[in-house]
């Protein structure tokens, strides 16, 4: 049976937290799925709450501890990722940005991400499209077209007999979502790739790289 | 094997009094600090070099040459040499200057720099770092090793016919050390010529130190320079004492809380917990030392960085005391026990003179090892011998 490996990184701050209930019902959505084509997943979750004060030390010492170096590498070497962010002053809040910050940014490279977003009112969810989406493209994720933000009244909503009304309930999008991504983590062999951080470039040479060979 | 002090001349406001010294008092202090090293018994003083507040060493050359006027014996390095803004004709030229005014008392660790700005101030650009590290080497390397050099390269204006003068003392160029944090392609490049690698793992854990250290002492072994085990290694360290482990940790505690480079970052028991930087009794120090040996396995030379984040020049004194009187002796006498024969000692002006003198030698020459891609070949203790010995060495490198 295939295997997979999903990474879920939620940035919610409050306990319950919401953010994490829409990374949670994202993973489960996305496990189902995968499962639907013969993939077993493995899921790995992280609060970057339990890690905000490693990730502010990696920025002012330049290094990760060995507790946030554990995370970095399952979220780096993830066959995907559901990244889910609260939106806070009409953006991500600055410690899912820190933590994208610390860690290297080639090492999201072709990496199949789910972007997700809860704030109080509807009127935020373009941050996710403004802020987020153009931030993992930069890192040259692939951020699959659906993303899934979470107004506080989402949470009140069923898809009971509204699936094909023009208003898409935040089921509907989640498992749309879900389908886009789980997708792609099933062709991905982003975790089994065996990565040699000394590989040096192909041209490297060590005299100089003039004349260009 | 090699002990020394390295210093980056930060001039920082001292947290416990709030006096921030005058920049003359700094340097002052440093020239103070480099003579105290080798009155203590030290073997190595090495400045940093940098362009911009709060550092004031931009001219090492110049404040390495007053030391090497008022000591004896003590060797002059650097910590480092920006060899990606630096011309290396420039560099070429001070160091064989230095060289000789030393008496062969000098040898230079060269980096790139992490100031971004640095690079445009001296018309580079940061993203060429690596680039630019490597040709400037190469052409440094030439400058030194051949009298009249026509070269061509991406950085700097073509050379057709030069001669740097003064050309080096006894014709050994100083030894180079290649310093980087977390760049394979420098570890590449120091084994490739056979040169030292220093890793200033001060700042950083020490399983990072142990993997660069590892491949460059395999890629020196690849490139035909000896075994791993005789790559030519150096290690930056950091470390306060006291008689009592409470009373150092209580007294560095506020430089440690307001250092530039970690201050108000992590707390001091969790940095000294994952890098080297050892605050405590001389034996604490002592201890922690003596283990890098089992992660980087034998090397040449333990630098320490003592003097800075405002710590007063009486306060580095003392240090140097303590590290002289009470550490350095006995690492000298555990280092040395099970160290393996033929790893060599830390390089030194008279041991790259005498492997000069053999390589130029008939049996050397019959042999084919290159003294100008092999420095290494200079101080291995195997290659002391002849005949034989140098048929290995010779056979090693036609692999490479």
């Amino acid at each position: 049976m295939t295997e997979r490996t999903l990474a879920v990184v939620s940035a919610g701050l409050s306990q319950p937290s919401s953010t994490r209930l829409l990374a949670d019902k994202l993973a489960t959505a996305t496990v189902a799925r995968l499962a639907d084509e013969g993939v077993t997943t493995r899921v790995v979750t992280y609060e970057l709450r339990d890690y905000a004060q490693d990730v502010m030390n990696n920025m002012l010492t330049g290094f990760a501890n060995p507790r946030l170096e554990e995370v970095i590498e399952a979220v780096t070497a993830a066959d995907g990722l559901i990244a889910v962010s609260p939106i806070f002053t009409t953006s991500y809040s600055g410690l899912f940005k820190s933590f994208f910050d610390v860690i290297d940014n080639r090492s999201l490279t072709d990496q199949p991400v789910l972007i997700g977003a809860t704030a109080g009112t509807a009127r935020h969810s373009l941050a996710l499209d403004y802020a987020m989406r153009p931030m993992f493209t930069y890192l040259h994720a692939v951020v699959v077209p659906t993303s899934v933000f979470a107004a506080s009244e989402d949470w009140g909503t069923g898809d009971g007999g509204r699936i094909d009304s023009r208003v898409q309930t935040l089921p509907a999008r989640i498992e749309r979502a879900a389908g886009e991504l789980s997708a792609l983590v099933a062709r991905s062999d982003r975790s089994s790739r065996v990565r040699d951080p000394f590989e040096l470039p192909a041209d490297f040479n060590p005299a100089g790289m003039f004349p260009p060979r | 094997m090699q002990f020394g002090i390295f210093t980056v001349g930060d001039l920082t406001t001292d947290p416990t009094t709030g006096q921030t010294p005058t920049e003359h008092d700094r340097i002052k202090a440093m020239l103070t600090i480099a003579q105290k090293a080798e009155e203590v018994g030290l073997d190595v003083f090495a400045a940093g070099e940098h362009h911009n507040p709060p550092f004031v060493p931009s001219s090492p050359t110049t404040m390495l040459g007053y030391i090497a006027a008022k000591t004896e014996r003590i060797i002059l390095s650097t910590a480092t040499t920006l060899i990606t803004t630096n011309d290396p004709v420039k560099i070429a030229e001070d160091f064989a200057m230095l060289q000789h005014i030393a008496d062969g008392r000098v040898d230079l660790t060269l980096g790139r720099g992490n100031t971004g700005p640095v690079y445009p101030w001296f018309g580079q650009d940061i993203r060429q770092g690596i680039p630019l590290a490597l040709e400037n080497y190469a052409l440094l390397r030439r400058l030194w090793r051949e009298d009249y050099v026509d070269w061509e390269g991406q950085f700097r204006t073509p050379l057709q016919g030069f001669q740097s003068t003064p050309r080096p003392l006894n014709g050994v160029p100083p030894f180079v050390w290649h310093g980087s944090i977390r760049s394979p392609e420098i570890a590449e490049q120091a084994a490739y010529y056979g040169d030292g690698f220093f890793s200033n793992h001060i700042f950083w854990p020490a399983s990072h130190t142990a993997k660069m250290v590892k491949y460059y002492r395999n890629r020196f072994e690849h490139y035909g320079h000896g075994t791993a085990a005789q790559a030519i290694v150096g290690l930056g360290g950091q470390v306060f004492m006291s008689k009592n482990s409470q009373d150092a940790k209580r007294e560095f505690r506020p430089y440690f809380d307001n250092a530039p480079v970690y201050g108000n970052g992590p707390s001091m028991e969790e940095f000294t917990s994952q890098t080297p930087l050892t605050v405590g009794s001389p034996q604490e120090v002592i201890d922690r030392t003596l283990g890098f040996r089992d992660y980087v396995g034998d090397y040449q030379r333990q630098l320490w960085l003592m003097d800075h984040a405002g710590l007063p020049l009486a306060t580095v004194l003392k240090q140097l005391d303590i590290l002289g009187e009470e550490v350095v002796p006995v690492l000298r006498r555990e280092f040395a026990k099970n160290r393996p024969a033929d790893v060599p000692d830390g390089p030194t002006h008279e041991s790259l003179r005498l492997a000069a003198e053999r390589s130029s030698s008939p049996a050397a020459a019959a042999s084919g090892v290159r003294d100008d891609l092999d420095t290494a070949g200079a101080i291995a203790p195997h290659r002391r011998a002849t005949g034989a010995a140098f048929g290995l060495a010779g056979a090693g490198k036609t692999g490479a």
